[in-house]
């Protein structure tokens, strides 16, 4: 096991109002590391509304979800933040008051003083195709994610899809697999052109097989795939990339009070049923609770005030503005 | 209002009142049809909004844009009629419309 993280606050999820809580927890000297499933900072900003528009965030007119983590990330640039992406928080145990030890399924441990739970709508994780019997050949013939390349070496390999994960995952695959096979449920394909044109190349050499097609059965046994029902090949490893969808994944086992897959908070703090571990933005709940990126925002605020009495108990608190205060101004490098 | 016909997957059906120029992703969620998820609020980003045109209504209906054709990737069993309900503007002409939800949306 490596060596225990140890932390004023651990954030889980980097979507916008994660990056916030950042800020505001950086203006009262609380250092965080954020943990977040996706390899990039964002969360649906990123995920789901890269390019699209959001109007309601005070101040600012329009921008896109993109832009806005783009100014987030700059915004809280002088806090210097440590990120853990491509990580899921998978355990969380109250050691102290307030102490938590938290680790994630890539085998990290952070010892934290304070919890914040920015997890948005849940963990972006992938979606499983609705094929029957498809269960039992998961993590063994089935994969939704290649963590090492060799697992696939001198494997019949089929993959299904038709964006830029599928078409990289070909190309880099191909040369090491015994056959491979792309299954695509149309002859278009949404991923980066240059990607396409190569895969096109190695079909029309002989080097492997494209699919116009939906998956519809799998064949095999004991957890391991032997065929797949796109007229019957002959496969014994499958991946589907069917894009991300948001499940509410290990927050549930933690031991939290829970109301319909959110979590409920008060709205002095938005701390949790559990001292120390707050819940900010999408995934609380409390009466008028508006799912915004503005509510979140300010739930990051009053949330650093609670937290600086875990952090620094023996400091008091005196409020400052941005605007006015040196103090601050040092801390965010302009004064 | 255009009245629309939800079909789910277990024969459940939804016969419910829209209103002009809102989608039918926003009518199913406003009438509880529990088979419509929209994770991304309609955004053409998530394609858990899947639904099947009944053929009697796919040529008034339309084909999807690209954007969303290229979005019904990410969706399960997808028909030639199949569309993403929050791109369908509601009109006069949808009125009695009949649409078909899938038993699961990916989630």
């Amino acid at each position: 096991m490596s060596d225990t993280i140890k932390t004023d606050v651990l954030i889980v999820g980097a979507g916008p109002i994660g990056l916030f809580a950042v800020f505001e927890l950086g203006l009262l000297d609380i250092k965080a590391h954020l943990v977040d499933i996706l390899d990039k900072v964002g969360g649906q900003c990123a995920e789901l509304y890269p390019e699209k528009p959001i109007y309601d965030i005070p101040g600012i007119p329009f921008i896109t979800g993109h832009g806005l983590s783009d100014a987030l990330m700059r915004q809280i640039k002088p806090f210097g933040p440590t990120f853990h992406l491509g990580e899921m928080v998978t355990t969380l145990e109250k050691i102290g008051d307030p102490l938590f030890r938290v680790a994630t399924d890539r085998g990290k441990v952070f010892e934290t003083k304070s919890v914040v739970i920015a997890a948005g709508g849940g963990s972006f994780q992938p979606k499983r195709p609705p094929i029957n019997g498809i269960e039992p050949y998961e993590n063994t013939s089935v994969f939704y994610a290649v963590r090492k390349m060799d697992a696939f070496r001198d494997k019949r390999l089929l993959i299904v899809g038709g964006g830029d994960s599928a078409l990289d995952w070909t190309l880099n695959l191909q040369p090491i697999a015994k056959r491979l096979t792309l299954v695509h449920r149309r002859d278009e394909f949404r991923g980066a052109p240059d990607s396409v044109n190569k895969m096109r190349a190695l079909v029309a050499a002989g080097d492997m097989d494209l699919k116009i097609g939906q998956v519809s059965g799998l064949e095999g046994g004991d957890g391991q795939l032997s065929a797949c029902s796109v007229k019957g090949n002959e496969v014994d490893t499958m991946l589907p990339f069917f894009g991300l969808t948001m499940k509410l994944g290990p927050v549930a086992d933690w031991g939290l009070k829970m109301e319909d897959e959110l979590i409920p908070v008060d709205t002095a703090a938005f701390e949790t049923s559990m001292r120390g571990l707050f819940a900010i933005g999408d995934i609380n709940t409390y009466p008028g609770k508006l799912k915004l990126i503005l509510s979140g925002f300010h739930e990051a605020a009053l949330m650093a005030q609670k937290a600086h009495r875990y952090v620094y108990p023996d400091k008091k608190l005196v409020f400052q503005y941005t605007t006015s205060s040196t103090n601050l101004q040092k801390k965010l490098g302009v004064a | 209002m255009p009245k629309i016909i939800y079909i789910e997957n277990d024969g459940t059906r939804h016969t419910v009142e829209a209103e002009l120029g809102s989608t039918v992703m926003e009518t199913a969620l406003r009438n509880d049809v529990a088979s419509i998820v929209a994770e991304c609020g309609g955004g053409c980003t998530c394609a858990t909004c899947l639904v099947h045109v009944d053929e009697a209504w796919s040529a008034i209906v339309g084909p999807p844009s690209a954007e969303e054709e290229e979005m019904l990737d990410s969706a399960f069993e997808v028909k030639p009629t199949s569309r993403l309900s929050c791109q369908i503007k509601v009109t006069d002409a949808l009125d009695g419309l009949i649409v078909h939800t899938p038993a699961y949306q990916g989630r």
